[in-house]
């Protein structure tokens, strides 16, 4: 009697059990027939075949013009703000010319020139060192020219860093999170022990926004497409002559300077 | 043969607790930074390797000098290295386990480690040191083992070991240039762009290497029965002193490349390094010591009757392995790095947390260096009757 009851349990439990895990069999059973899945680019998305940059210096004279797009970048991606100058994390910030165009140095320069704060971000270069030294493809340039980061797959070695001859790459010498002022949660936050940097916001683009700091450079900042002739950047380059950081290195900076 | 390295002397026993303590110490401070994040080292955004990749360097260099045991054994049957071909090899084994450790505790997210073969990436120079660093690791533990089984049981080494015996010798070659060619590569590093990089890192390690290898046959020789002989130390003493004016010599060409040239590219990293940039300069000190020391030893072992008298060649030696760790465990891996790519100085100190990390991984390097050595010289020592 006990052992038929015990019995009969079982068997009400094992068809429950079945009943209910019908729906996640047919899931199963259908994805298994399913193609691998597909990323698609999004309907509004902004394309081209090589992003880049024109930054008109003439329109960006002072520390106070630079401010509002180094300021809208750290707050729409998240970067911290560290006391101490080792650990520090920048996407984009200011340099004086003699320190990003070391190999330019003029002699004579105008002592406007010479004083002017520089717009220093990442060059997404058509070569990039850093992507050649990566070993876990972490670090890589995409089809439209971006050299973008997997935060999730870097393991933190630093060879990217010492790859880089623009000085572009922050690492997270501890837990950022404490230390970001706002938490911005339209794009992600990154742990320790990963290397990070500009990123030409790929992630606004995906839904046809410019990039933060062109938006709210009043027109200093120009973006597009390096590959169509008629775009403006290429017809900015047409009509001005502009600079690109150490172009002896050959890594093909995508970021150019109106000077 | 193993169980020989758990029976010894209240001495050796004594070590290995001593080795097991610093050990522990290191231990302990690797788990504030696997906590904490590489933010407890001195490293920085502009300086982004620091100690322990300079002890990776120094030590790959260890590990290739085995080479100058062995090739001159088994390529030109010069009889007396057979005595102690196993010693370098076993050098080598406790000096490339410590290479790849110090990689790994270098990594700001080591639990990934395992993506660099989940995604392997050819074009990554770092792939192909995992690949060759690996293997020279196992090559000698094997080629190291079955010598000394063969002689313990007074029997040929296996035929089979030949050919792994013969690619050990440019395998041990490859592990130091596939290193300098980590460096050596990047644009915009003036101070490591340099095609001679790679052989002066292997001439630096053919004098740091046999050097230390020279005081440990005097250590091995003065507290055990097995005497790795006269004449082995006196040839090592000879491949110490040549080496050390090539390494020397190749320095001096890139001091003229730098400075004739004038170009600040190439200047500025050395002048960081011996005479101070921008008003910053902790490692002239430094770098001097080791010019000072190298100079010195060369000195004393060119010349025969210094090098003859086996005090005055340990100090030499002592000399050669200090003069080259500061040049390539300090100097190298900073001076790189500084000034950075935007021509301003950011210094680098190791923290007192990192050098416990380093020390204990040099630790541990050493407590497998002891146990090996243990095996190996009970071995020679049983086989010549000794006990």
């Amino acid at each position: 009697m006990e052992s038929s009851k015990r019995s009969f349990l079982k068997i009400a439990g094992i068809s429950a059990l079945g009943l209910g895990a019908k729906p996640v069999f047919d899931v199963m059973a259908s994805s298994g027939e399913m193609a691998k899945p597909k990323t698609m680019k999004g309907p509004k998305a902004l394309l081209a075949k090589r992003w880049g940059m024109v930054i008109d210096t003439r329109k960006l004279r002072t520390e106070e013009d630079l401010k509002p797009m180094i300021e809208i970048c750290n707050k729409i991606h998240n970067v911290p703000h560290y006391d101490n100058p080792l650990h520090e994390i920048k996407w984009i910030w200011s340099e004086e010319f003699e320190n990003d165009f070391p190999m330019q140095e003029a002699d004579f320069l105008d002592d406007r020139l010479k004083h002017m704060p520089f717009l220093t971000l990442c060059n997404h270069c058509n070569q990039p060192p850093c992507v050649r030294v990566c070993p876990t493809k972490a670090t890589f340039k995409r089809e439209d020219g971006i050299v973008m980061m997997d935060y999730h797959r870097c393991i933190g070695c630093r060879f990217c860093m010492a790859a880089c001859p623009y000085g572009s790459r922050s690492f997270n010498f501890r837990d950022p999170r404490p230390f970001i002022k706002k938490l911005y949660t339209g794009y992600p936050t990154r742990t320790k022990g990963v290397v990070e940097k500009c990123d030409f916001c790929s992630e606004r683009l995906a839904v046809g926004e410019m990039p933060g700091c062109v938006e709210v450079s009043k027109g200093a900042l120009a973006f597009g497409d390096l590959d169509d002739p008629n775009s403006e950047v290429r017809k900015l380059l047409r009509d001005n002559y502009a600079i690109r950081r150490k172009p002896a290195l050959g890594t093909g900076p995508s970021v150019f300077y109106i000077v | 043969m193993l169980e020989k390295a758990l029976t010894g002397t209240k001495r050796y026993y004594g070590w290995i607790a001593a080795l097991l303590v610093v050990i522990g110490v290191g231990f302990g401070c690797y788990l504030w930074q696997f906590r904490f994040g590489l933010g407890i080292t001195g490293m920085s955004r502009d300086v982004s390797w620091g100690f322990y990749i300079a002890q990776f360097t120094f030590l790959v260099g260890v590990a290739a000098s085995a080479v100058m045991v062995v090739l001159p054994y088994y390529l030109h049957n010069y009889k007396a290295f057979g005595r102690i071909t196993i010693l370098g090899e076993f050098l080598a084994v406790a000096s490339v386990t410590m290479c790849i450790l110090f990689v790994f505790v270098d990594l700001g997210q080591p639990i990934r480690i395992m993506n660099v073969l989940l995604h392997p990436t050819p074009n990554s120079i770092l792939f192909w040191d995992m690949i060759v660093l690996n293997g020279y690791l196992f090559l000698n533990i094997i080629v190291g083992w079955k010598v000394l089984e063969a002689e313990r049981n007074n029997v040929a080494p296996a035929g089979w070991l030949k050919p792994l015996i013969y690619l050990s010798i440019p395998w041990a070659v490859s592990i130091h240039t596939v290193t300098a060619y980590l460096y050596c590569g990047l644009p915009g590093r003036g101070f490591w762009l340099t095609a001679i990089l790679a052989p002066r890192f292997l001439a630096s390690a053919f004098a740091a290497g046999p050097a230390f290898l020279i005081l440990l046959c005097m250590l091995v020789r003065k507290i055990t029965k097995f005497d790795p002989g006269k004449e082995q130390i006196q040839s090592l003493g000879k491949v110490v002193a040549y080496a050390t004016c090539v390494s020397m010599f190749f320095f001096l060409c890139e001091v003229f490349v730098a400075l004739y040239s004038r170009i600040p590219e190439e200047t500025a990293h050395l002048k960081y390094l011996f005479v101070g940039l921008h008003g910053h300069g902790v490692l002239v000190p430094w770098m001097w010591t080791s010019v000072i020391l190298t100079s010195v030893a060369i000195i004393l072992l060119v010349n025969p009757v210094t090098r003859k008298n086996e005090t005055v060649l340990a100090l030499a030696c002592v000399a050669v392995f200090i003069g080259t760790w500061i040049d390539k465990g300090l100097g190298m891996i900073s001076g790189g790095f500084i000034p950075n790519p935007f021509n301003q100085v950011t210094e680098y100190v190791p923290t007192l947390p990192e050098i416990a990390i380093a020390v204990g991984v040099w630790a541990l390097g050493f407590l497998i260096l002891t146990a090996l050595y243990k095996i190996a010289v009970t071995v020679k020592e049983e086989v010549a009757g000794l006990i």
